[in-house]
């Protein structure tokens, strides 16, 4: 800001008897013109200020407008199946530890019993739910570990072993699912 | 080539007028483009940032979004703001996302299709200095926490130059092209969430960079400074960052050999 104003100082001839009107005159003609609001700070008075503007910034925007591609997509899949999944292992574990302690039977033959009686679309919605993802996550995994070992990291490689894993994970999730 | 240079120069000289870098054709029809572009002023931090729209004719503006919003600076809105300095992508200067995707403005085509319109937001997920202009202060300072300049514990033995074979140096090939502008930082959710201590695709490239040269000698400390599970793990190989990277280079591989390196450590 100080810079600037300096800046606007020697585009105006200042005679040395004038010298300090034509300051004054210059720098109004200055705001005047360019309508340039300054303020004559020390330096620490400006780090207050940028301090002060910089309470206020916003974030940009991200997630909501980036655009979709297959390498983010696949990944926050991969962290969600991933959630999904331990979720899922964990609830299973607890509810047979917790029924062993308190007496209920919860063993293998009464779930598949209890499964059995359910009608056929919420089988097969269930079994799907969990087919999918298990496949998904498993086919994705595998891309990881070939990637670690620093193979298939180019973008035609990225997209090529991710629309592999979507076809597989398509093929044994529905095989899952229905047989 | 003296030749060329004189066609050149004729053919400037036989235009009147000296409008963008590329020629405009003229033709009848009009092509309105619309560009929506987000706006925020730190003088008025009260009110919200918004996305305003600018119509274009496309007959009279160069093929690169960095022609058109330079187009509506100079014509509709001088207080629009972005960072520009060379035109030709070798600054870094005006990385903003633009339709989506994080690159250069001036090595991204305006699409022509002008039924749609082109949304121009600045780096995703960082303070907003101004309109386009993003806060890149913590960005830099992450490229200055690697270091990044050859160290060496003993000086070369003509007092001179520190050689390296052709093969060494070609191992640098594809790394130092990197330009700093934080399109790929900038496009890694990992960054996204967290940037304070993640250093993100763009810096990691240039720590591989002074990893592998053959002429530096501190890479126990380099390789030390980044065992740790925030520096260089946050990275989940989401792959956004070569996928958006205008100029074509590869931070995800880059990442991926230092977690070689430090596996073997």
């Amino acid at each position: 800001m100080l810079a600037r104003q300096g800046l606007g100082l020697l585009r105006q001839p200042i005679t040395s008897s004038l010298l300090s009107h034509s300051i004054k005159l210059s720098s109004t003609r200055l705001v005047l013109n360019r309508s340039i609001s300054t303020i004559k700070a020390s330096h620490e008075k400006e780090q207050e200020l940028l301090i002060a503007q910089r309470k206020n910034r916003p974030e940009s925007p991200h997630l909501t407008i980036y655009q979709p591609q297959l390498t983010w997509i696949l990944s926050s899949f991969h962290r969600i199946t991933g959630v999904a999944l331990a979720g899922m292992f964990y609830a299973l574990t607890c509810t047979y530890a917790a029924t062993s302690i308190l007496g209920i039977s919860f063993d293998s033959a009464s779930i598949v019993g209890a499964f059995a009686t359910l009608p056929f679309i919420i089988k097969l919605g269930a079994k799907a739910a969990g087919a999918y993802p298990f496949a998904f996550h498993i086919f994705n995994g595998v891309r990881h570990l070939v990637w670690d070992f620093g193979s298939q990291l180019t973008i035609p490689g990225v997209y090529t072993t991710g629309y592999i894993v979507l076809a597989a994970t398509g093929l044994l999730g529905t095989y899952l699912a229905f047989f | 080539m003296f030749r060329s240079i004189l066609r050149q120069s004729r053919a400037f000289n036989g235009t009147t007028t000296r409008n963008l870098a590329t020629a405009t054709t003229t033709s009848v029809t009009p092509r309105i483009k619309t560009f929506k572009i987000y706006r925020w002023n730190p003088d008025t931090p009260e009110v919200e940032p918004k996305m305003q729209s600018y119509d274009i004719d496309l007959n009279h503006c160069g093929p690169m979004v960095l022609d058109a919003i330079l187009k509506i600076k100079n014509e509709q809105d001088s207080t629009l703001t972005f960072r520009r300095s060379c035109r030709e992508g070798i600054c870094g200067s005006c990385a903003m996302n633009i339709g989506g995707r994080n690159t250069l403005a001036c090595l991204c085509r305006i699409e022509t299709d002008t039924a749609k319109e082109t949304k121009i937001y600045p780096l995703p997920h960082m303070f907003v200095v101004r309109d386009l202009v993003p806060d890149l202060t913590h960005f830099y300072k992450q490229y200055k926490s690697i270091q990044p300049y050859l160290q060496t514990e003993n000086h070369p033995a003509d007092g001179r130059e520190n050689l390296q074979s052709i093969e060494d140096r070609a191992k640098l090939d594809g790394l130092y092209e990197c330009i700093l502008c934080a399109c790929c930082s900038t496009s890694c959710p990992s960054y996204w969430w967290n940037q304070q201590e993640y250093l993100g695709p763009a810096v990691l490239m240039q720590a591989y960079r002074w990893l592998i040269d053959s002429r530096d000698q501190a890479s126990r400390v380099r390789k030390e400074m980044l065992q740790n599970s925030m520096s260089l793990y946050r990275c989940h190989t989401i792959m956004n960052c070569a996928r958006t990277c205008p100029k074509g280079l590869n931070p995800g591989k880059a990442i991926a050999e230092i977690k070689k390196q430090l596996a073997f450590d």
